[in-house]
């Protein structure tokens, strides 16, 4: 196997695919957004509950691969619990990275467990599939509805 | 028979690399490589023919005239067409589609009619139906399709009950590998009075196709999935209907006269092309025909439906492996998924091994709606493939197995 390979589906994505954290409906939600990547059918239904200014819970309801899987379970691990400040502060810095180069350097620290999907840069059909969570989720928090991958420019 | 080795001789994209590796395509429902053949027939016009088509004075443009016409003739020939007037190039199939959607379409549908499609055709079937029906206030009717991905004979007939003003179904379905049974589909439709459109997108490049035995109205065609160049294909149909239908696009050509405030057409198939047409597009197409015809049509479509009988019996030896379409008489169309693996995921693993698979709803939403599935991975086969090929795509797919920890 080669090594990208290996990098794009290394064990957190594979166990975050097959045992995905947080695929919920959300009690009391007072956001929610649609995702769908049209190219692959790949569609994610996420929901919201923000108390004052922090994501009290978070969940997501869909389907797709195991990249848009493990990226949506991951996202919602790490916005947990976080400000709306920096819950989108981890949208901008999750965006820089997918769609930086291959062989540019990833901010572990600031990223945490997210810097696992840096390898999708390395096979750029599946950008998006990686970043379809983290769209949605800013579609939420901006007042819901809709997004489409192929509207986001990526 | 067709010697696979042979042919892939003809195709420079498929030679062995320096690395001893070769590319795996098996995505030709999408798209079809190109033989040397074509490839030098594009070049050998614009390095010795090129001029504009139908109005030179000149000798050049003289040749490029007769090269485009004789293409026109050749797919009329190629399709057993009602004559080369019964020929429109387009774009390929979409715009063959779209104009008859259009012209055909607008002078022909109006409030409270019915239009017939079914759940297994190309969205390229589907959606300039849904347009012209939503303008006309028309209803579109879905037609079911079977568990062995079959056209629903009974719902076929509720529908046609209502008098349908056209019905529109594939030849051939490029997300089952289903051939229909589409001489007895279109005499159905015209016993109720109603026009037939084929989508004959992955029926040109597998089958040997008789229009006039057929006796259906109009007929969509892509060269690019028949070794051609991409922008090439057209639109078949009877010439009297082509002759009593508007104008789709208006511009150069298409004309006979024009005034400050109207104009008056061109005869067919001219009044169909507006613009300067793909002629380079065109004289490939015409020796993707000759390729197609030197191999042996009956040859190529055996050779195919060869190839999926046996890439489904390679793929029923791994375990949690679903085929989806007929198990019987199919094209070399192979859709499956495997092992809760998304199709996406397989796609971008049996790419590290240089197989092309496609990964996706091919098109066809309502039918991945009706199958129960998001998306399916789908092997197309076509002349240059063999069973060398299957062997190194199931190796793949173990090894997808193995990644994901999916026991086999």
């Amino acid at each position: 196997m080669s090594g990208a390979l290996a990098e794009l589906y290394q064990q957190l994505i594979i166990e975050h695919s097959r045992s995905p954290r947080n695929q919920r409906a959300v009690a009391g939600a007072n956001r929610t957004a649609e995702g769908i990547n049209p190219l692959c059918g790949d569609q994610i239904t996420l929901q919201l509950r923000v108390e004052g200014d922090r994501v009290a819970d978070v969940g997501f309801e869909g389907s797709g691969c195991a990249i848009s899987k493990a990226s949506a379970s991951l996202m919602t691990g790490a916005v947990l619990g976080k400000t709306l400040a920096e819950a989108d502060a981890l949208f901008e810095q999750f965006h820089q990275m997918v769609t930086s180069r291959a062989d540019a350097p990833v901010s572990d620290a600031a990223l945490g467990k997210l810097a696992a999907l840096a390898g999708v840069r390395a096979f750029p059909a599946r950008v998006k599939c990686a970043s379809l969570a983290w769209h949605t989720l800013h579609a939420a928090l901006a007042g819901g509805g809709a997004v489409s991958t192929e509207s986001a420019t990526e | 028979m067709l010697d696979a080795t042979r042919v892939r001789e003809d195709f420079p994209i498929l030679a062995t690399g320096s690395d001893g590796r070769r590319l795996i395509y098996l995505d030709n429902a999408a798209t079809t490589q190109k033989p040397r053949r074509v490839i030098d027939a594009v070049r050998q016009y614009y390095e010795s023919s090129n001029a504009n088509v139908h109005r030179g004075a000149y000798a050049l443009a003289v040749r490029a005239t007769e090269l485009y016409e004789a293409a026109r003739e050749r797919v009329a020939g190629f399709v057993g067409a009602w004559g080369p007037e019964s020929v429109v190039f387009t774009r390929g199939t979409t715009e063959a589609i779209n104009l008859v959607a259009t012209s055909w379409g607008r002078a022909h549908v109006r409030a409270g009619d019915s239009v017939v499609v079914t759940a297994m055709d190309h969205h390229s079937n589907l959606i300039p139906w849904q347009l012209l029906c939503r303008e006309r206030e028309a209803t579109l009717r879905m037609v079911g399709v079977t568990p062995e991905g079959a056209i629903d004979q009974d719902d076929l007939r509720s529908a046609l009950a209502r008098g349908p003003r056209l019905v529109a179904f594939p030849f051939v379905s490029n997300a089952l590998g289903t051939i229909n049974p589409a001489a007895e589909l279109v005499r159905m439709a015209h016993e109720v009075g109603a026009a037939v459109l084929i989508d004959g997108a992955q029926a040109a490049p597998h089958l040997p196709v008789d229009l006039q035995a057929l006796d259906c109205d109009f007929f969509a065609f892509s060269g690019h999935k028949m070794l051609g160049p991409m922008g090439s294909g057209g639109l078949v149909a009877k010439p009297a209907l082509l002759d009593a239908m508007p104008p789709y696009q208006g511009g150069g050509e298409m004309i006979a006269q024009v005034w400050d405030d109207r104009a008056t057409w061109n005869r067919i198939p001219h009044k169909f092309e507006a613009g300067t047409p793909n002629v380079a597009a065109a004289v490939g197409l015409m020796a993707a025909m000759d390729y197609l015809d030197g191999l042996g049509r009956g040859a190529v479509a055996a050779h195919e439906s060869a190839l999926a009988r046996g890439a489904i019996d390679r793929l029923g030896e791994l375990d949690g492996v679903r085929v989806f379409g007929p198990r019987g008489d199919r094209s070399g169309v192979v859709s499956f998924v495997f092992g809760g693996i998304h199709p996406h995921d397989l796609a971008t693993i049996v790419d590290q091994d240089g197989v092309c698979i496609r990964a996706g709803h091919h098109c066809a939403q309502p039918l991945m709606r009706r199958l129960g599935v998001p998306a399916t991975a789908r092997a197309s086969f076509y002349v240059y493939n063999d069973v060398s090929d299957i062997d190194v795509l199931i190796g793949a797919l173990r090894k997808a197995a193995a990644l994901f920890r999916v026991s086999v």
